[in-house]
């Protein structure tokens, strides 16, 4: 382990450029940590996202060494190349400084794609019984635990080309809730995810799935929403 | 174009790269088995003409690729050159049948 890394970080909007930083390299490092040393120690004007630094928020995912990752879970013995580190902001989200991108267009993706739970019970009604071995509860389980890091966003060949696509997280949240069993907005969704925009423009290249930090498959979700939309198209229910 | 059009489109092109998929292999093995020692002009029209089985298999390869290739080309001017709407729908139209006229009319002259 050398004594120092070496740290390249993206300044400023979209035509910024890298600034190179020499941080103490320690054990047990994440890459949370070196961008957290050059805010405190080197520069405290470096605009950067963190909340919980234990995996759950997802609000500090960043593209290290050319990889979206979250950044407080991963270790820099992981992905440093020889003692050098990149850190730029995600791809495919607009840059407002620095490591901080504009989600809001990521977040909208999930309305858009009828993201929202939509019950048909009134408080006088029972509980629903749902059976965590129920095959819906299966996949459900599957794709629910999502913690919005905007990695798989990130990682998404498709999205590059089509700004327009609704991407792998928002069909991710759209599939729990094709195999949630209360929803009553089934139709709509359906349609929501069909369009020109949706689940079928998926080509299927799986990066979001390979870079996924908790090991969710989109692809695998968005497979089902393909085929819930192809057989609601040929019952003329879509 | 609506959800349901968008989506029928997919699985029309599904469903005919399964088609492809199964018309490509039986071409193929039946080239590599039918060139063995060498093949004429004359030996193949000889073979193929009048058989209505083998011109009913090419009618279908043919339209199978005239619905697959312009369905797989509309995704490609939408991602890469942007164009989208009616005016890219009604030339990939066009496209899907002149794809079918002219294999439709090879077919014909091969088999007839
Ligand atoms: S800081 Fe919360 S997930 Fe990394």
């Amino acid at each position: 382990m050398s004594a120092t890394l070496h740290v390249k970080v993206w300044r400023g909007g979209a035509d910024g450029a890298f600034q190179e930083f020499e941080v103490p390299r320690r054990e047990s490092q994440t890459v949370l940590d070196v961008v957290t040393h050059i805010q405190r120690a080197l520069d405290p004007t470096l605009a950067y996202r963190y909340a919980c630094r234990v995996g759950m928020c997802g609000s500090c995912a960043m593209t290290v060494n050319g990889a979206a990752r979250w950044t407080c879970r991963t270790h820099v013995d992981k992905v440093a190349n020889k003692g050098e580190l990149t850190i730029a902001p995600l791809r495919n989200l607009p840059v407002i400084r620095d490591l901080v991108t504009d989600m809001r267009e990521f977040f909208d993706k999930w309305a858009r794609a009828a993201g929202q739970f939509r019950g048909a019970r009134t408080r006088a009604d029972d509980f629903a019984r749902v059976s965590p071995q129920s095959a819906e509860r299966v996949q459900a389980d599957a794709a629910i635990e999502c913690i919005g890091c905007a990695v798989c966003y990130a990682s998404c060949d498709v999205l590059a080309r089509l700004p327009e696509y609704l991407g792998p997280a928002a069909l991710n949240r759209a599939w729990t809730l094709v195999n949630d069993v209360r929803d009553a907005a089934q139709a709509e969704r359906l349609r929501a995810v069909a369009g020109d925009a949706g689940s079928l423009s998926c080509h299927t290249h799986m990066s979001c799935t390979e870079r996924c930090p908790k090991n969710i498959s989109p692809t695998a979700g968005i497979a089902g929403l393909k085929r819930a939309v192809a057989r609601a198209a040929l019952a003329g229910e879509l | 174009m609506s959800a349901r059009s968008e989506t029928l489109l997919w699985v029309a092109q599904r469903a005919s790269a399964g088609l492809l998929a199964l018309c490509v292999t039986v071409h193929l093995a039946t080239i590599l088995y039918a060139v063995q020692g060498g093949l004429t002009g004359a030996e193949i029209l000889g073979r193929t003409r009048g058989n209505p089985a083998w011109a009913a298999f090419y009618t279908m390869f043919v339209l199978a690729a005239a619905v697959h290739a312009p369905i797989g080309l509309r995704t490609v001017l939408a991602e890469w050159f942007g164009w989208r709407g009616r005016a890219r729908d009604f030339a990939l139209i066009a496209f899907a049948v002149v794809l079918a006229g002219l294999g439709l009319r090879a077919v014909s002259t091969v088999f007839a």
